[in-house]
């Protein structure tokens, strides 16, 4: 079903072993733009290690993945360099714990983002210490789309904070936001919802469907709390063990009776197991 | 009195040069957390070539000093970064992921590699050039005693004072120094967010060489000697400054090296010139018993 139509991103027969462990088994998954799709499973289901594989962390044993962009064709993450990932095939991901520039203020965090756009204007800094009119209009250009995403993150009134000294929720905005000063087509988030309260993660909500809804940007979210997944994922898969047991809407994965195995466990089956090993 | 300010002007200018040096230590150690042990050899070579390129200029016949020094300084600008940038390709990229140790003993190695290198190809002896900005202001005398300010040595100070102040303003203003602070703090974030994170590292160190050019160029014309072992010690000392001022501070390396450039001519002229590097390090010792993380460091907060 996920060859009918060009997706954003193709994950092909994607394997992933460590020695003898295999994390992610001969995975295929098509990514479409402008909607949200969630990647679920128990712990140690392969989630991150999936998101390794995208961002250039890990080289996949065998498999592919393909972000078909717009812009530069077909290209194939798992033989782009980490920066090339961001950069060229408009890919960005957030972490579960969290990574900002601890040193830097919320704004820097957010122009670092943007610096190939700056990079490119300033010619090795010369026109920046000369002041050239090419770099002012980059780096005001910069600004602008800094203070459009702390707008509406609700982060302005702390541009100027070191990021360290900012509370945990508050640090996942800045990350979100930090990620979308990319200009990502894809942005995936590895939990982005751990360690929010009840309306922090409903603000979070909000934000995943304004992004694409409003700015049609493709999501991957990683997330265990099923409030958001169930609520705004268009698509939802699951992995266990590295395996795919399930894939579609948030419908039909609620009463998909693998899922649901895969989640309260298999109980009986177990105990009867033991008692006849005891 | 008149000996006091003259070795106070000869302490600045030394500690200009160890500052200048030092700057180079302090960057590199900022992004990727290395001390890079062959900085003072880079900073030998520099030396080198300026006596290669100095000898040049004046067989030429290009005998205006300002022209003479534009162009000795850009070309071994030139020639050491491309050394800079060679040693981080060759000895450090290779080992980004070993444990911390194993790029520090391929530091020294590059070390003891280049100053082979140098004594093979350019032999041991000692390299002089005529003087080439012979002149001094006599400031004043006092009880027969005349204080002068060489030409040199004004050039020297300034020269410091003025890349201190660029420098600082490429690491704090410019997009260069934004990407290379946020390298410090998380290289592969930086990478995730489109950042060249290499091509960032080979630009620090092509920029850290740049300086350890302009020290050498300074010191051949200051000394009027070089050989191929003035890497060592003169590295050892900057060494030192940076981790006296602070590593990872621009301005704590160039105080650093003043504190310990000062610190040496006042021990030579009033105590002992043979104890000179006692003094320094002694003091560096002392610091560090107070102050682990230098004069003018950051304390390093490791959050739990």
């Amino acid at each position: 079903m996920s060859n009918q139509q060009s997706h954003l991103l193709e994950v092909k027969n994607l394997t992933m072993r460590f020695g003898g462990l295999t994390a992610i088994n001969d995975l295929s998954l098509g990514i479409e733009g402008g909607k949200i799709t969630s990647i679920i499973g128990p712990n140690g289901a392969g989630k991150t290690t999936f998101f390794n594989c995208l961002t250039g962390f890990y080289k996949p044993t065998t498999g592919s993945v393909q972000m078909n962009h717009p812009e530069h064709g077909a290209l194939l993450l798992e033989k782009m360099p980490s920066h090339l990932v961001a950069r060229k095939a408009s890919v960005v991901r957030t972490f579960q714990n969290i990574r900002l520039f601890p040193n830097m203020t919320v704004l820097e965090n957010l122009i670092v983002a943007q610096h190939n756009a700056l990079q490119k204007a300033s010619h090795f800094s010369l026109a920046g210490l000369l002041g050239l009119a090419s770099y002012r209009q980059a780096s005001e250009a910069a600004m602008e789309k800094a203070e459009m995403w702390l707008t509406r993150l609700k982060l302005r009134d702390i541009a100027n904070m070191p990021t360290g000294n900012l509370s945990y929720g508050t640090q996942r905005r800045v990350e979100i936001a930090r990620a979308l000063c990319v200009d990502p087509l894809l942005i995936c988030l590895d939990e982005p919802a751990a360690g929010l309260n009840p309306r922090e993660s409903a603000e979070l909500n909000d934000l995943l469907l304004y992004l694409t809804r409003e700015h049609h940007k493709g999501v991957m979210l990683i997330e265990h709390d099923m409030n958001v997944v169930m609520k705004v994922s268009d698509h939802i898969c699951v992995l266990n063990f590295g395996n795919k047991i399930a894939e579609g809407t948030p419908e039909q994965i609620q009463n998909n009776p693998e899922v649901i195995k895969a989640y309260l466990g298999e109980e009986e089956i177990e105990d009867t197991t033991e008692e006849e090993a005891a | 009195m008149g000996q006091f300010i003259q070795q106070l002007i000869n302490g600045l200018t030394l500690g200009s040069v160890y500052g200048l040096i030092a700057l180079g230590y302090t960057m590199v150690y900022g992004i990727i957390g290395m001390i890079n042990f062959a900085h003072g050899d880079i900073y030998m070579v520099a030396a080198i070539i300026s006596v290669t390129v100095i000898t040049l200029l004046a067989a030429l016949g290009i005998s205006a000093v300002p022209l003479a020094l534009m162009v000795t300084l850009l070309v071994v600008m030139a020639f050491t970064a491309v050394y800079g940038w060679s040693v981080e390709r060759v000895a450090y990229r290779p080992l980004r992921t070993a444990p911390r140790l194993a790029p520090l003993i391929s530091a020294i190695g590059m070390s003891i590699f280049l100053q082979n290198m140098v004594q093979l190809t350019q032999g041991a002896r000692v390299k002089p050039i005529a003087d080439m900005m012979p002149g001094q202001f006599n400031l004043f005398t006092f009880d027969g005693f005349t204080v002068f300010l060489s030409y040199t040595q004004l050039m020297i100070i300034v020269v410091t004072v003025v890349l201190l102040a660029i420098f600082t303003y490429i690491i704090t203003r410019t997009s260069f120094g934004r990407q290379q602070r946020a390298c410090e703090q998380d290289q592969t974030m930086t990478a995730l967010l489109g950042v060249n994170v290499d091509r960032t590292i080979s630009l620090t160190f092509m920029l850290g060489a740049a300086l350890a050019a302009i020290a050498g160029v300074m010191v051949t014309i200051y000394y009027g000697v070089v050989d191929f072992a003035i890497g060592f010690v003169a590295g050892l000392k900057a060494f030192t400054a940076a981790v006296l001022g602070g590593i990872g501070s621009l301005p704590g390396a160039v105080l650093g090296g003043l504190i310990i450039g000062m610190l040496e001519s006042f021990w030579s002229a009033y105590y002992s010139p043979e104890y000179k590097d006692v003094a320094g390090f002694a003091l560096l010792i002392l610091v560090l018993m107070f102050r682990p993380s230098g004069l003018l460091g950051r304390p390093e907060v490791e959050k739990v």
